[in-house]
């Protein structure tokens, strides 16, 4: 019974033994001299953990009296999540060490990250949701403030925290009255007690408390006010890797707690989802629209991305979550790539994060500059990118369930958010020259991230790269 | 026919555009070259490949054909075909472009990326003639936003920021109607697919929406958004104003394929959405088309006088001969879709040769005010019997193919509304007014500006340019039937269809009536 159940948590397990024993050995061993390694072999290992996940089999397995579930679903989000932090790791290398920043710390805080957040996606218990999720989100608290010298930096972490702390409370608050009401923690159990008659007040009180926390995590409004700080405030490769696994992380949890828990109920929180959506959209189209920083442009462009990736789960069918799964992959990939494009950018060996710094960047980095034209197009959901596909997906399934004031209403705040993004095109194509222009050094390593994230955009439109049959199958197993 | 030729000539410049990219390094001059060489003979590739389109098609089939179909991501289709009515838009651009090409040859900033924003346009308006579902159509339709946004904007002229911005809104508001009433189809019929969407009767029960009768119901508003965004890409007055600022501003290739094929997608789209598809509320709608054609007609030749700037005068000129083609679109009998057809076409000839033609003294002089020049007849005789040839050819003298086109598209107004007819033929006598005191003003006179003292004429270079041009505005001027019977066969299908349908509605009406 027992060795089943550890066979079904095994790549979790792998994953916090392998990091507990570097974290020994580099204690014990050559402290910051062995970062570099360390932080090349964690992402080997991530990638080595993706293709064991990738290669189990392909039931549906759970384990400790159905607390953990490994599905299709579950995996595939796990495969997302260790791919973008495998790749966030070999991209931040070079940007840290340049800076005396890599500290042996942050491969491992990442690992125990990313075991946190495979621990959430295939949570079936409000228990395991919740070890996950604070795993999770301590290991980013401590991550966000890693430049202790640097105030920006621990002023992040901090907010982060206090912030977080407050939406693990609501979150807590909730599970207590669902426990309460449903009288288990088991999502199970509480699907069949929230779906035998009208469920209870106090019920839906609980999932409204635990979807406020959820929202938090994936940084809806309103509960966004953290990410433009934090995302500010943190270094930039750290900024890179909130951008991307966290998130794809909490949309997953988000997902299965709404369809395994509440499934019963969705004309309950059918609304509220879709209000959330509507609001991020426009709050990120329109928020962004006066940023001079582009870290903070990206927190804003992820607030507006996650209310249309939230438009999946607002149809609350499996169709949905199909589109969901999809988008989350096609926004990591496009946050990738840009990222790795500013991380590029700098003046003197400083980092440099001013929008306006990139006039005219068409003319001294043409290759970069139109990779990430092609990137901010497919951003903003021009077609033919891959990012309007994204959309058409979300539509296409809020249609499906009759939700057309959201579609028109999600139409409308793209065409708006459609004119930050085009403005940064204009300052890199149109713009005027400066007289301390922007350096571009592009490491191999970040021109690669770059360049294969823009291809992505354009030739995945041919066949989306096989990914909409595994995204099927994975939202299948969600609804089951 | 599983060929795939339609799929090989659509993305047969794109593929070129992606060679460049990846293959083609340096800024120098031997690199330039290099770029130009290849876009060209890229784009002439393409043009030679297209006539197989034409070879194999069959002209009294007036269904769709060489249709490919084939099932792609996200429960989209991908299908392509062509029939009578859209083959020459695909003609029209496959042949054009290598001209606009050749006559690009001046350019000398950032080569590279330019033939590459080029290339992809052409891919993207290809797809646009031949896409066969809704969500493919829209996809090329908004896509081409990119690189004309980016040509205007990069190798435009001074005001070129503000020019390309004022584009892309313009023609981006006006898609996203498009979108929400494509949206709105796919509910209501269940599917994307062009042609089953033309043999779907749309709801045309009237209704009241905030007080206001809609007559011809979710037809009439289905058909107001999508007049929205194609108004604007024809453009009609009053929407017309984004067209002079773009063409002053752009590049001379940029204007050439701005008037010549992108101006073409408004008008194919009435003909490939708006009649076929929504008949009621194209009825509904007709003769408030018809007088904004007319009143553009008359408008914009009388603007098109006062113009200061060459380029801006045929700039007025194209959306007055524009208001030609609507008019016989919304005519909606054989002659009148013909002649907008044709007349399409060759504005797309001649148009195209009139900015060539502001271009070659452009390039030598470096202004467009017309006030800068006069008398080039006795420094340039060949320039000014290529410019004689096209003002005639605006004009509508017969002979060239602007006559063709604009006499059919009156004879067919005719037969529907007298009155607007009659002021519509008032516009061929004013662009005789402005077209001539133009080429007067420029051409004609002594040489006395000291300025032009240095003007040399027309390279070999430019005449090669502009010959296929003076070959087709002559040829389809005295052989028209070449290009008519190839629409033919289409047109009467639509016509057909279109009057069936009025008349199905008509009786239904009655009988809704009569209960």
């Amino acid at each position: 019974m027992i060795d089943a159940d550890l066979g079904v948590l095994l790549p979790e397990i792998l994953l916090s033994v392998f990091a507990m024993l570097a974290l020994i050995g580099a204690v014990y061993g050559g402290k910051n001299r062995l970062a570099e390694p360390l932080l090349l072999v964690t992402a080997v290992v991530f990638i080595l953990i993706a293709v064991l996940v990738a290669g189990s089999s392909q039931s549906v397995e759970t384990a400790f009296s159905e607390t953990f579930t490994n599905d299709g679903f579950a995996r595939f989000a796990k495969i997302l999540i260790l791919i973008s932090a495998s790749v966030v790791l070999v991209m931040s290398s070079g940007y840290l060490k340049q800076r005396q920043a890599l500290i042996f710390e942050y491969p491992l805080l990442v690992a125990f990250a990313v075991v946190g957040m495979m621990v959430m996606v295939s949570a079936s218990d409000l228990m395991t949701l919740y070890m996950g999720l604070e795993l999770q989100s301590l290991s980013l608290y401590v991550i966000a403030a890693m430049r202790r010298d640097s105030l920006k930096s621990t002023e992040a972490g901090l907010k982060y925290f206090v912030l977080g702390a407050l939406s693990s409370g609501l979150l807590l608050y909730g599970a207590s009255l669902t426990y309460g009401y449903a009288g288990t923690t088991n999502f199970a159990g509480i699907i069949e007690a929230a779906g035998a008659g009208d469920p209870s007040v106090g019920l839906l009180i609980g999932l409204v408390m635990i979807l406020s926390g959820l929202a938090f995590k994936v940084s809806a409004v309103p509960f966004h006010m953290w990410t433009p700080d934090v995302y500010e405030g943190a270094p930039t490769p750290i900024t890179a890797f909130f951008a991307t696994a966290p998130k794809v992380a909490a949309m997953a949890l988000f997902a299965r707690v709404m369809h395994d828990a509440f499934g019963s109920v969705v004309d309950d929180w059918q609304q509220v989802v879709a209000l959330i959506a509507l609001l991020s959209m426009f709050l990120g189209a329109f928020a962004a629209i006066g940023q001079t920083n582009i870290k903070r442009l990206m927190a804003y462009s992820s607030i507006a991305h996650m209310g249309y990736a939230l438009m999946g789960l607002a149809a609350g069918t499996s169709q949905g979550i199909e589109a969901l799964l999809l988008y989350m992959t096609i926004y990591v990939t496009m946050n990738l790539g840009v990222f790795a494009f500013i991380l590029m950018m700098q003046r003197d060996g400083q980092h440099i994060t001013r929008i306006d710094s990139l006039s005219m960047l068409s003319r001294r980095a043409p290759t970069q500059a139109l990779a990430l034209l092609v990137l901010l197009f497919s951003l903003a959901g021009v077609p033919p990118s891959l990012g309007f596909f994204a959309k058409w997906g979300v539509w296409n399934a809020a249609l499906g369930a009759d939700l057309i004031w959201l579609v028109v209403a999600s139409a409308i705040a793209s065409a708006i958010g459609a004119y930050y993004y085009l403005r940064i095109v204009y300052l890199m194509y149109f713009g005027e020259d400066s007289d301390t222009p922007l350096e571009v050094n592009a490491p191999p390593v970040l021109n690669a991230v770059l360049m294969v994230s823009a291809l992505a955009m354009v030739i995945g439109v041919v066949s989306l790269f096989g990914l909409e049959g595994a995204a099927e199958a994975a939202a299948v197993t969600l609804l089951r | 026919m599983d060929t795939l030729l339609l799929s090989f000539v659509t993305f047969a410049p794109g593929l070129a555009a992606l060679i460049l990219l990846l293959v083609a390094r340096g800024d120098d001059e031997a690199a330039h070259l290099v770029a130009k060489r290849f876009a060209l003979a890229a784009t002439s590739f393409t043009f030679l490949a297209s006539l197989f389109i034409l070879a194999q098609f069959d002209p009294s089939n007036p269904d769709f054909q060489m249709v490919e179909e084939g099932q792609w991501i996200m429960g989209l289709t991908y299908k392509l075909g062509v029939d009578g009515i859209s083959i020459l838009f695909v003609l029209l651009t496959t042949f054009m472009m290598p001209l606009v090409i050749a006559a690009s040859w001046g350019v000398n900033t950032r080569v590279r990326e330019y033939m590459i924003a080029f290339l992809l346009l052409e891919t993207l308006m290809l797809g646009v003639f031949m896409a066969l579902d809704l969500v493919l159509f829209y996809l090329f339709f908004e896509a081409g936003l990119i690189p004309m946004f980016l040509i205007i904007g990069i190798w435009g002229g001074k005001k070129r920021i503000y020019a390309s911005f004022k584009f892309f809104l313009y023609t981006f508001l006006g898609s996203v109607l498009m979108l929400v009433a494509m949206v709105a189809m796919y509910i209501e019929a269940g599917t994307t697919d062009i042609p089953t969407l033309m043999r779907h009767e749309f709801a045309f029960d009237t209704f009241s929406l905030l007080g206001v009768q809609i007559v011809g119901g979710m037809q009439t508003l289905l058909f107001i958004a999508f007049f929205a965004s194609f108004a604007v890409k024809m453009p009609m007055w009053p929407v017309h104003t984004w067209l002079p600022d773009a063409h002053v501003q752009a590049p001379t290739g940029g204007s050439v394929v701005l008037a010549a094929i992108l101006l073409k997608m408004g008008g194919y789209g009435f003909l490939r959405f708006s009649l076929p598809m929504f008949p009621v509320g194209s009825d509904v709608m007709t003769d408030f088309v018809l007088w904004l054609s007319a009143i553009a007609i008359v408008y914009t030749s009388l603007v098109a006088l006062v113009q200061e700037d060459m380029k801006k005068l045929i700039a007025y000129s194209s959306v007055a001969h524009m208001g030609y083609v609507t008019m016989g679109i919304f005519a909606a009998n054989q002659q009148g879709i013909d002649g907008a057809i044709f007349q399409m076409l060759s504005h797309g000839f001649i148009s195209g040769a009139l900015f060539l033609c502001v271009g070659v003294v452009y390039d030598r002089l470096h202004t467009r005010d017309i006030d800068a020049y006069g008398g080039l007849v006795n420094k340039m005789p060949a320039y000014a019997l290529v410019f004689m040839l096209f003002t005639m050819a605006n004009i509508g003298l017969p002979g060239t193919s602007g006559f063709i086109g604009e006499f059919l598209t009156l004879v067919g107004i005719f037969q529907v509304n007298t009155w607007v007819a009659l002021v519509a033929t008032s516009g061929v006598i004013l662009s005789a007014a402005y077209a001539l005191w133009l080429y007067r003003r420029v051409v004609m006179g002594d040489l006395i500006k000291e300025s032009l003292r240095g003007m040399s004429d027309m390279t070999r270079h430019e005449k090669a340019v502009f010959a296929p041009l003076i070959a087709m505005t002559l040829l389809l001027g005295v052989y028209p039937a070449l290009a008519l019977d190839l629409i033919g066969p289409s047109v009467e299908a639509l016509v057909g269809n279109y009057d069936q349908a009025l008349a199905q509605a008509e009786a239904s009406t009655q009988l809704a009536n009569a209960n």
